[in-house]
């Protein structure tokens, strides 16, 4: 039985995180034990089938948006900056981690949850760096929810972070639907893309509050149109705040940097 | 892929509501601009039904159209995507009313 939010061992197969290693960091986080188990007894009674409507009105999502309140709560709690960071696989997401907690390392404390499909190939990248990184592997599914964040979480002594980073699985659709209990969801979009990709996936920058638009180094090579596609997510998302960046040169990394260490301050 | 997630949600909710009675039908709303494709939905629905008191059930899905309204002008109209700019004064500062709704509306229980 999973002590954060009442599930049964049955509801964990899906998402590998080991219970066992870190329960006794002594927090207690009664308020995110928000899902009941509900009991599926089917019984048929009556023979007279006489239909009857029930008004439902619930949100498809409201069980994970009751999770990832419960997260945020959790996280503002401990005063931890929690980023949410999404894009299309290739953009460059682990490689702006790795050199954002180097840089950064001995002025913020960083964790790290890292969602893929499949391996652990990006946690091992993040552990290289000396975060605390858990890897969730999410096997058929294409996007993390908040009750694998909730998991994942419980990995981490929360009460000696700054700031947790979320790296989604690459896919600039589904995980636009899930809220995971971040302050921001954190867009990459790399410039060996399309420009028009804020238009072609519209809600994934819609819902971010933030776009990375990384390997700016490249731009000499390649046909992409910055200034175009900073229009294309502002006609999208009027408010999306836009740092040029280059995770391999460093080149704009700063001002990312800036961002980050303000928003982990309002935290505190 | 994560219709089927959303499939599987539709499917919890019922069954909380249904209280052991089977289900006939269930409606539901997608909003045109929810990520959620309903033939998707109903692709998921089938597989996800069977073992409950679902199985078997009709699934109706009823489409919400997109309205926005412009914080520059405040005129509402009607909206396709989320890039459209007003068609009254073309500013780009669009809030959606409706549109991304993904709810189950009611059930019909024996």
């Amino acid at each position: 039985m999973c002590t954060t939010c009442g599930c049964g061992p049955e509801d964990q197969h899906h998402h590998n995180h080991d219970h066992d290693e870190k329960h006794d960091h002594g927090h207690t986080h009664a308020h995110r034990h928000e899902h009941k188990p509900e009991h599926q007894h089917k019984h048929e009674h009556h023979d007279g089938t006489v239909a009857k409507t029930i008004s439902v009105e619930t949100d498809i999502l409201a069980k994970n948006n009751r999770l990832a309140e419960g997260n945020r709560e959790f996280f503002t709690e401990k005063g931890v900056f929690v980023l949410n960071l999404v894009s299309s696989p290739g953009s460059g997401k682990t490689t702006i981690l790795e050199k954002t907690l180097r840089d950064l390392q001995g002025k913020l404390n960083f964790a790290v949850i890292e969602g893929d499909q499949q391996t652990d190939n990006d946690a091992v990248r993040i552990a290289a760096t000396g975060a605390p990184v858990k890897q969730v592997n999410t096997g058929a599914g294409c996007h993390l929810d908040a009750h694998m964040v909730c998991h994942a979480a419980d990995n981490f002594d929360m009460d000696s972070l700054d700031v947790l980073m979320i790296e989604n699985v690459g896919n600039l659709v589904c995980p636009a639907s899930f809220d995971l209990g971040e302050n921001y969801k954190v867009v990459v979009l790399s410039v060996t893309e399309g420009e028009d990709k804020p238009l072609k996936y519209p809600n994934m920058f819609h819902n971010a509050q933030v776009m990375l638009l990384n390997k700016i180094d490249l731009l000499p090579y390649v046909d992409f149109d910055a200034d175009k596609c900073k229009a294309f997510a502002r006609r999208i998302n009027p408010g999306i705040t836009i740092f040029d960046v280059s995770s391999k040169t460093g080149e704009g990394m700063d001002e990312w940097y800036n961002w980050l260490a303000a928003g982990a301050r309002k935290k505190v | 892929m994560h219709e089927m997630s959303i499939t599987q949600g539709i499917v919890e909710i019922c069954e909380s509501s249904s209280e052991g009675r089977r289900v006939l039908s269930v409606t539901i709303e997608i909003g045109e601009l929810s990520s959620v494709i309903p033939d998707a939905v109903e692709f998921c629905f089938e597989a996800c039904a069977r073992d409950t008191a679902l199985e078997g059930a009709r699934l109706i899905i009823e489409r919400v159209p997109a309205r926005g309204h412009c914080r520059a002008c405040s005129a509402e109209f009607p909206v396709r995507a989320y890039y459209e700019a007003c068609p009254a004064c073309g500013d780009f500062g669009v809030d959606i009313l409706t549109g991304e709704e993904l709810r189950v509306k009611e059930l019909e229980v024996e």
